[in-house]
């Protein structure tokens, strides 16, 4: 098993014939996944790699039974995309656009409380399970099967310590990228949720990194709800205060919380080990299975 | 982005909130011509993207002309932290009786604005909040339906704000959000809010930030931003359009993604090296930007050995290996030992490329750092 995605899982592509939008449709394609449409305003009608697309994600569910998006729209337009997305109801919508402006998204997670789509994203690599789907530009082949689940703020982190574990034949149940905004949709805490629920994840990474609450939030409900074994990373423990390393989330505001160390002890306390690099990080997991 | 005060003012201005008399000066005539219009006493205030201009000394208030000429010429060309003043807001004083904190940000926990007031207005509004969280007063805004007026009030009342003049700041409070909103603004701040003594109402400061991401549909505000870089290096970046951050040490780090790199200087740290700074050469980098990357790290006096690591998912190791020879290949000799490290997709056929008489080699992030850690530490010795 596996959380949010498996081979069931029907997909249609916003922005499928865009540059992003078509080679990464064909890279999840090659992959396995069950891109069934694509839907860009103006293009119905068309097809991308076999792929039909529809003017809207509306005519997408109603012609190929869609039920999760890829979001691969220019950040002006991709708030309303999201919107798209979650007024039709799909269970759920990966945003992988980078710069959406922060007023979009607080509408967003606004509307977001109001409808059962999950959202992933945005600013984010998207979301594997490995031998079944992959909605988003993760590198497919460097995962591979198995019972660790994965949840990271940052993309490349996610492959660095994907690779880790792979190296040593510790496979993944599902892999997600939850984006490096200051608002995004699933949270680690929806993430570890889900993981927890899975009888096939035996063992979770949390790879988190400066700015925000985030993963001290996860680090309470790791100790208050968890039992399967969570190993844990935070990057940016070297970032100086008030500097913008790279994710616009990734700010340390100077007072207490949000710094690496804030977030380090807070998992310490929960009981989840934290690596001082990705290498350790596999040791972690590794002595949990 | 940042705009400066008088910037801000000017949007405060237009759009109905009381703002002292005030006028732009770039040279010591001009700001006396200010004073001679504005009259005594009257504040020079330079004009930098800086916080706490005052203790700094880029703020004075001058009481007659010769204090006025004395702190223009002190603090027009003044380095201000880093930052060289070139124009000043010549401001006439407020005779306030009483100072609040109001502002509006994005709280990025609840995904929503919040607005707040205080009446400790006056001072380092952080050192409230830290030492006495209770003396500000909170409001959230739902972002689809924006402020109702009443929470304006609201939020001024629970602040304890004087009652004859709660209504005016709440209107100017409202003023603020419907400015925060219209501008794309990431914070809006007014620290103080002065009362006079004739119970009047003044925004006697402005910061306000603008989200970056939003300037495609705020011209007006695009055409106000600014380079406000620290060095010419931050500078360089900023043309070359990286994310780019200036630390104190001599490991030099190039990588790709922002978890990825934050996670290369921390290793750098924890191997007893010192990282010469954070620079993300983003998602499905070409030959040229990978040159552009190695001649800011060369270009930085402090670098004495660089890890170049790339995990590869839109990015490819062939077209990073192309760009490393390319880039070495013009120097005589390698101005610094350069450690790669090519993961991901196509790094085999990178790791064949890449020229090794010109840059080191290894397999794991661990081990390039270490190298590139032991690299530094015999150009040190």
């Amino acid at each position: 098993m596996s959380i949010f995605v498996d081979d069931d899982t029907r997909v249609v592509v916003q922005g499928i014939t865009g540059g992003e939008g078509k080679f990464h449709a064909g890279q999840m394609i090659e992959y396995g996944t069950n891109v069934v449409a694509g839907a860009v305003p103006g293009k119905g009608g068309q097809e991308v790699d076999g792929v039909p697309v529809y003017d809207t994600v509306d005519e997408a569910v109603e012609a190929e039974d869609a039920d999760a998006s890829v979001i691969f729209v220019p950040p002006a337009f991709a708030g309303d995309a999201i919107f798209e997305s979650l007024d039709t109801d799909l269970d759920l919508a990966v945003a992988i656009t980078e710069g959406i402006p922060t007023q979009d998204m607080a509408k967003v997670n606004k509307r977001l409380g109001e409808t059962d789509t999950r959202l992933i994203g945005p600013n984010c690599p998207g979301i594997i399970t490995p031998g079944e789907a992959k909605l988003g530009i993760l590198p497919g082949n460097i995962f591979s099967e198995g019972n660790v689940g994965l949840v990271s703020r940052s993309g490349t982190l996610t492959y660095q310590v994907v690779d880790n574990l792979t190296e040593r034949g510790l496979g993944q149940s599902t892999a997600i990228g939850i984006g490096g905004d200051p608002i995004i949709g699933t949270s680690f805490v929806d993430a570890l949720e889900a993981f927890e629920a899975d009888p096939d994840t035996d063992a979770v990474v949390m790879c988190g990194e400066i700015g925000g609450e985030d993963e001290e939030q996860a680090a309470k409900f790791i100790g208050e709800h968890m039992d399967t074994p969570v190993a844990g990373f935070i990057a940016g423990r070297t970032a100086p205060p008030g500097k913008r390393m790279g994710h616009a989330g990734a700010i340390v505001s100077g007072s207490g919380t949000g710094t690496a160390q804030s977030k380090i002890d807070a998992l310490n306390d929960a009981g989840v080990p934290v690596g001082d690099t990705p290498e350790e990080v596999a040791d972690h997991v590794e002595d949990f299975l | 982005m940042k705009l400066h005060e008088y910037q801000a003012k000017s949007l405060f201005a237009d759009a109905g909130i009381p703002v002292p008399d005030s006028r732009l000066a770039t040279s010591v005539d001009e700001a006396l011509d200010a004073v001679d219009e504005i009259g005594y006493p009257a504040a020079v205030k330079a004009q930098v993207h800086v916080g706490g201009r005052g203790k700094a000394g880029g703020i004075k208030i001058a009481t007659d002309r010769e204090e006025a000429e004395q702190y223009a010429e002190e603090i027009l060309g003044m380095d201000l932290k880093g930052y060289t003043v070139d124009q000043v807001l010549v401001e006439a004083g407020v005779d306030f009786v009483d100072e609040l904190y109001v502002g509006v940000t994005m709280d990025r926990g609840e995904g929503k604005p919040v607005l707040m007031v205080s009446t400790e207005g006056g001072v380092n509004i952080e050192e409230v909040a830290e030492e006495n969280p209770d003396a500000i007063a909170r409001e959230h805004v739902d972002p689809a339906f924006g402020l109702h007026p009443y929470q304006a009030r609201k939020v001024v009342y629970e602040a304890g704000v004087d009652a004859d003049v709660a209504l005016d700041v709440a209107s100017i409070l409202s003023t603020l959000y419907d400015l925060y909103e219209e501008n794309d603004a990431s914070e809006i701040e007014v620290n103080p809010v002065m009362i006079t003594g004739d119970r009047d109402v003044v925004a006697a400061d402005a910061v306000m930030n603008i989200d970056e991401d939003a300037l495609f549909r705020q011209p007006d505000l695009a055409e106000m931003a600014e380079a406000s870089y620290e060095d010419d290096l931050e500078r360089k970046a900023g043309e070359y359009g990286f994310d780019y951050v200036r630390l104190s040490g001599n490991v030099g780090i190039i990588g790709n993604g922002a978890g990825l790199v934050m996670t290369t200087l921390d290793l750098v740290d924890y191997y007893g090296g010192a990282p010469a700074n954070f620079l993300d050469i983003g998602g499905g980098a070409k030959a040229e930007r990978v040159t552009q990357a190695l001649d800011m790290v060369f270009s930085d006096d402090n670098v004495d050995a660089v890890v170049f690591n790339i995990f590869g998912g839109i990015t490819r190791g062939d077209e990073v290996a192309k760009g490393i020879n390319e880039a070495l290949e013009g120097f005589d000799e390698i101005p610094k030992k350069v450690v790669v490290r090519l993961a991901g997709t196509n790094a085999e056929e990178g790791m064949e490329i890449l020229n090794t008489d010109l840059v080191e080699v290894e397999k794991t992030l661990e081990d390039a750092v270490q190298r590139a850690v032991k690299n530094a530490d015999e150009v040190t010795q």
